[in-house]
Formats: structure tokens, C-alpha cells, sequence
């Protein structure tokens, strides 16, 4: 569908806000909590946190929970019975105020866990979002969104997206039938575009490289060792960066119980030493310079080319997050001077 | 800043280490890890008040080993990390130096244990006032306060492992966390497998952990991790009048056993 501009009043916004929880939906949007903002459930407009850059974690947790039980088992006498999530019961959510580059990472995501077999529990949960996004006023130096496709106030992936114009004004933007569901119950507060003036209300993002130029490099770069060990001598291999992404979607499963237990999804990361060590105690990547490279590989080069879309968003929460600045935009740059 | 960069240039010059490990300029205002292999680099060493970071974490990272024999700039949790490990017997003697810069800039040199353990009783190896008042606050809470307290911030942990990575005395090729025959820490990050993580972390760090904070800084959902270790750090001083990280041979609080114990259990 052809996106349909309006405009809302933040007294409208609230009203909608007590429309969906009225509706039975929960509403997920950024919350201050202590000194850090993160998803929340919220209960109201006042409660969501609107100026941060960033939250610490990313909104994949929506359909991509740390931890999630994927089926239950109980054993009797050698006779296993399984039972299944009942997929009926998953939570309408609305995830509200989350950036563009968020939005878009749902599409990242959707390529993995659609990959080969879909998969039905990641599925029923995307299905079951509606994404409200909110256009970035301010962006830091970790973002990166106009390198890899995004910007500050691209509608892609978001149902409806909001712009704030000052003075309790909301540009929005109905993207898809889903957002404009969403919305009805105001449809006859939603003002007529006044010719707001979406782009003067954007943060600037200067693109940092160019994704053509990435991958014509990475392919040739992959068996330069010492460029890998330079570009990652500080890291210490944790995996805060890959659980604060919003795309990457990496698990393990762990089963719990006895006779009687639970299988459950949990996150897992590339950058652990345990991520590929096989039971025989090979490992085919030793080295964290191995698995930093794995890092980028798997985002800028081996998702573009299986599944056509790029595993990284740009929302540099990678960067923020670790404990050691390894600053993705400056790695990138590394990579598309990089003369292999 | 350029006695420190001129140290650097001097011993890379003179081969008398392969790298200088010391901080640089990082994100915005941040200062992070640099390594700096030859004179041409040293222009890049800097030292502040943002250089924050405990870099004796590298000196377990077997990539950072391989290059050489290792200068390192130390602020003073670095140096009780020192210590600490060679107590542990993780390094040698003479296998590293470590320059301290003090706030003039001037920088000393220290090639020895021996050097370090003189240099290190000279400083203040206590928790700060600061830190002292934020422990007594946690220490008037009740057993079930504290016991709500940790389980609202453990349920934010995600298991990232960042504190684990961030430490340098957490060096285990093979953490706990990785042993599954049995499972002793549950994988998943839910509320019993958070718990015990964390629990579990800072008891391995109980009279050993010399406070340098960097777990809580690695932290991403800034879970007071340094509180755990600050209050263990107290117990074992209290009880045990011992202080990690002050010398390179020490018997450990909760690792040497004696004979003679007081205790009757451990007999």
C-alpha cells in the first residue's frame, strides 16, 4: 500500500495508548530504568522514554526472547510425550518508539528463522507485533543506518511511524494494513498532513562506507590473517555485542529436567570459544580473530548473499555496548580500505 | 604523556619488549586498548583520567602473548592484578614490564615483582570512601532486601559473559559455565541460571578479586556486579586480614589449606 501521511496530537497518541491496552494488546516501548533506557512494558505515553539515541537492548527480544521454551517433554516408562507451545496464547504486542533501524532489523531476522524451515514459534510471535516506529531527532557517534541501507527516518519495517515535530505534533505515517488497523479506533483525531516538514526534524547520519564496496572486499580479505588479528587484538570475546543486536539470531538448546523437563532456546554468540567447538575437542576457530571475522563475515557477506539482505542495521549498539570500544563504523572502514 | 610515549619508543627500539600495551584514543571522549609494536607507533600511547580500563586482562589473551614480551601501562589495579597472578602462578617474573605514569606524567618503570610489591604497599589499596559508604548502604539492607535486590538486577542479565571477558583474574580456559557433564550453571539466562552465574563468579573471585571494577563497567544492562565483589573483598579482610593483589607469593584466603586450621570442617 502507498503510504498515508497524517498527523497526530499527543493527546490522540495517549488515547490510542489506552485503546490498545484496552484491547488486550501489550505495548513494548523504551523505558528509563536506573540510568539506562531499555524495552519495557509499559502501561501509558508518559512512561515511554522518547529522546535516548538508543536503549541498551534491542526490541528482538519481541520475537526472539534470551530464553523461550520451545517445547515440554515428559518421559513414563520409555514412552516420551511431547507437548508443543500452544502458539494461540502469544501476546499481541505492540512494540512502540523503537528507531527505523529496528524496524528494519525484523526483516534480518525473518531471513534466518524463515530460512530452510520456518520457523512456526519465531513466526506466530512476528506475526503478532506491530511495530510503531519513531524517527531519530539525534543520532551519536556509533550510528550508522546511511551506510547499510537505512536512515534516520525510513519507514521499512515499521506498520506506522511517528515523527516528532515539537510542540506535542506527530507526524504519522501509516506504512502497511497492519499499522493501519492499529490506528482506527483515532482515525478521526488523525489530522490532514499540514505540510509538516518531516526531513528538517531528522539527525544527520554521514554514511561511513558503502556496502557495494564491503563486499567486494570481505571474499578476497578472508584469508588475511594478520588483518583479522590487528583488527580484533582487544577484544575479549564476550557476547555483548551480539546480544544487544537487533538481528543477530544465534541460539543453543538446552534441554532441562529430568524425566520431565523443558527444551529452551537461548541466546547464543559467535564470539564465545564454545560457539563452534565440536565434541571431539576441535576447534575450528581457535583464534577470536577467527570469530570477530566470523562476526562481520556472517552480517556484511554471508546473509547478503543467501538470503539477500545485510545482517547489520546500523544502530551501532554493538559498539556502545562493549567493554573494549571495538566501534563497528571504524572496523567497517578498515575493511573497505583494506587492500587484500 | 611524552615521557610515556619516549618509554615506549626507547624499549621497542632497544628490543627490550615486543609491545607496549596502553591506552589510546577510542570513541568520542573514551580511551581504549592499544598496542603499540613499534617506536613509529608510540605517538599514539596517551594517559588520563579516562583510562579506566585494568589492560593486565591482556596478558591472559593468548593473541596479545604471542606478540612478545609486553610493556604494560599500568594504573594501580593493574598492578595488584599483576601480583595476583603471578601468586597464582599464571605468570613469571621479568616476563613484563609495567609503566606507571603519575600525574605529572613522569613514568616509572618497574621490571621486577619485587619492583611492583615495593610500588604497590605505597599506594592505597582500600576500597575508596566512596566505595565504602555504597557497600555500607547495601549492608544495612536485611538478608530478604538483599535477596530482592540481586534478583531485580540479575533478571536484567542476558549471560553475555562480558564480566567473565572484562576480568583478568577470570582466566579459566574452561569456565564452570562450560562444564556440562554435570551441568553445574544452568545455560539458559533465566532467574535460577542468572543467580547461579553470578553467585557462582563471585565466590571463584572471593580473595582474589583486587576491585578493579571493570565487570560493572563491562556490564551492558549495569548490573552493580562490583558490589558482590567489594563486599567478599571486605569479608576477607575482616576475617582473614588479607588483601589480594599486594604480593607475588601469598597464601590465599579461600584457596590454601592448612593443616592446623582453626576451623574443625576442613580437617
Amino acid at each position: 500500500m502507498a503510504i498515508e501521511t497524517t498527523s497526530i496530537k499527543r493527546e490522540t497518541l495517549e488515547k490510542l495508548f489506552s485503546n490498545w491496552l484496552s484491547e488486550g494488546k501489550r505495548i513494548l516501548a523504551p523505558k528509563k530504568l536506573g540510568d539506562h533506557v531499555d524495552f519495557a512494558l509499559v502501561g501509558s505515553l508518559a512512561e515511554v522514554s522518547l529522546d535516548q539515541v538508543q536503549t541498551v537492548q534491542s526490541p528482538k527480544i519481541a520475537v526472539f526472547p534470551r530464553v523461550e521454551e520451545l517445547l515440554a517433554f515428559q518421559s513414563t516408562d520409555g514412552n516420551v510425550q511431547l507437548r508443543e507451545r500452544d502458539l494461540a496464547v502469544l501476546p499481541e504486542t505492540v512494540i512502540f518508539g523503537l528507531r527505523p533501524c529496528d524496524a528494519a532489523a525484523f526483516a534480518s531476522l525473518k531471513a534466518i528463522f524463515d530460512w530452510d524451515t520456518p520457523d512456526k514459534l519465531f513466526s506466530a510471535r512476528l506475526e503478532k507485533i506491530t511495530v510503531v516506529g519513531l524517527s531519530c531527532s539525534r543520532a551519536d557517534e556509533y550510528c550508522f543506518c546511511t551506510s547499510v541501507g537505512g536512515g534516520p527516518g525510513a519507514a521499512a519495517g515499521s506498520d506506522i511511524l511517528l515523527t516528532d515535530m515539537g510542540r506535542e505534533d506527530f507526524l504519522l505515517e501509516i506504512i502497511s494494513e497492519k499499522g493501519r488497523q492499529a490506528v482506527r479506533s483515532v482515525s478521526a483525531g488523525l489530522q490532514p498532513d499540514a505540510a509538516m516538514d518531516k526531513e528538517s526534524r531528522l539527525a544527520r547520519v554521514t554514511p561511513a562506507f558503502t556496502v557495494e564496496k564491503i563486499s567486494s572486499v570481505l571474499a578476497a580479505l578472508f584469508d588475511d590473517a594478520s588483518f583479522w588479528e590487528k583488527q580484533s587484538l582487544r577484544c575479549l570475546g564476550c557476547g555483548a555485542c551480539a546480544y544487544v543486536c537487533p538481528t543477530c539470531a544465534c541460539f543453543d538448546i538446552q534441554d532441562e529436567g529430568g524425566a520431565s523437563g523443558k527444551r529452551l532456546r537461548c541466546w547464543d554468540s559467535c564470539g564465545f570459544g564454545l560457539f563452534t567447538l565440536h565434541t571431539s575437542g576441535h576447534n575450528p576457530r581457535p583464534l577470536q580473530s577467527q570469530r570477530w571475522r566470523q562476526r562481520l563475515m556472517h552480517k556484511f557477506s554471508y546473509m547478503p548473499e543467501r538470503q539477500s539482505v545485510l545482517g547489520c542495521v546500523g544502530c551501532g549498539r554493538c559498539s556502545r555496548a562493549c567493554p573494549v570500544d571495538m566501534n563497528m563504523v571504524e572496523h567497517m572502514r578498515a575493511v573497505a580500505e583494506a587492500k587484500p | 604523556m611524552e615521557d610515556l610515549r619516549n618509554k615506549a619508543r626507547e624499549l621497542l627500539a632497544a628490543k627490550a619488549v615486543q609491545v607496549v600495551v596502553g591506552y589510546g584514543r577510542g570513541t568520542g571522549a573514551s580511551r581504549r586498548a592499544v598496542f603499540i609494536q613499534s617506536a613509529a607507533e608510540a605517538g599514539e600511547l596517551l594517559f588520563d583520567n579516562a583510562c579506566r580500563q585494568n589492560l593486565a586482562v591482556y596478558l591472559m589473551k593468548p593473541e596479545v602473548r604471542k606478540l612478545g614480551k609486553m610493556a604494560l601501562v599500568a594504573i594501580p589495579a593493574t598492578l595488584r592484578t599483576i601480583l595476583q597472578l603471578a601468586s597464582e602462578n599464571q605468570i613469571q617474573d621479568l616476563e613484563l614490564l609495567a609503566l606507571v605514569p603519575d600525574a605529572s606524567g613522569a613514568v616509572t618503570q618497574l621490571a621486577t615483582f619485587a619492583a611492583i610489591e615495593a610500588h604497590v604497599v605505597l599506594q592505597d589499596n582500600d576500597l575508596s570512601a566512596a566505595e565504602k559508604g555504597e557497600l555500607q548502604k547495601y549492608e544495612i539492607m536485611g538478608m530478604e532486601q538483599r535477596r530482592q535486590f540481586w534478583e531485580e538486577h540479575f533478571s536484567r542479565c542476558l549471560k553475555c559473559y562480558a564480566c567473565r571477558a572484562a576480568c583478568p583474574l577470570c582466566y579459566c580456559s574452561r569456565c564452570t559455565v562450560e562444564c556440562n557433564q554435570p551441568q553445574w550453571i544452568p545455560v539458559p539466562a533465566h532467574d535460577l541460571g542468572n543467580l547461579e552465574w553470578n553467585i557462582m563468579r563471585a565466590m571463584h573471585l572471593a580473595g582474589r578479586c583486587i576491585n578493579c571494577g571493570d565487570c560493572s563497567r563491562a556490564c551492558p544492562v549495569g548490573i552493580p556486579l562490583h558490589l558482590l565483589n567489594q563486599k567478599l573483598i571486605s569479608e576477607v579482610y575482616t576475617h582473614f586480614n588479607s588483601r589480594s593483589g599486594m604480593a607475588a607469593k601469598a597464601d590465599h584466603a579461600m584457596s590454601t589449606f592448612k593443616p592446623n586450621d582453626a576451623e574443625d570442617f576442613i580437617r
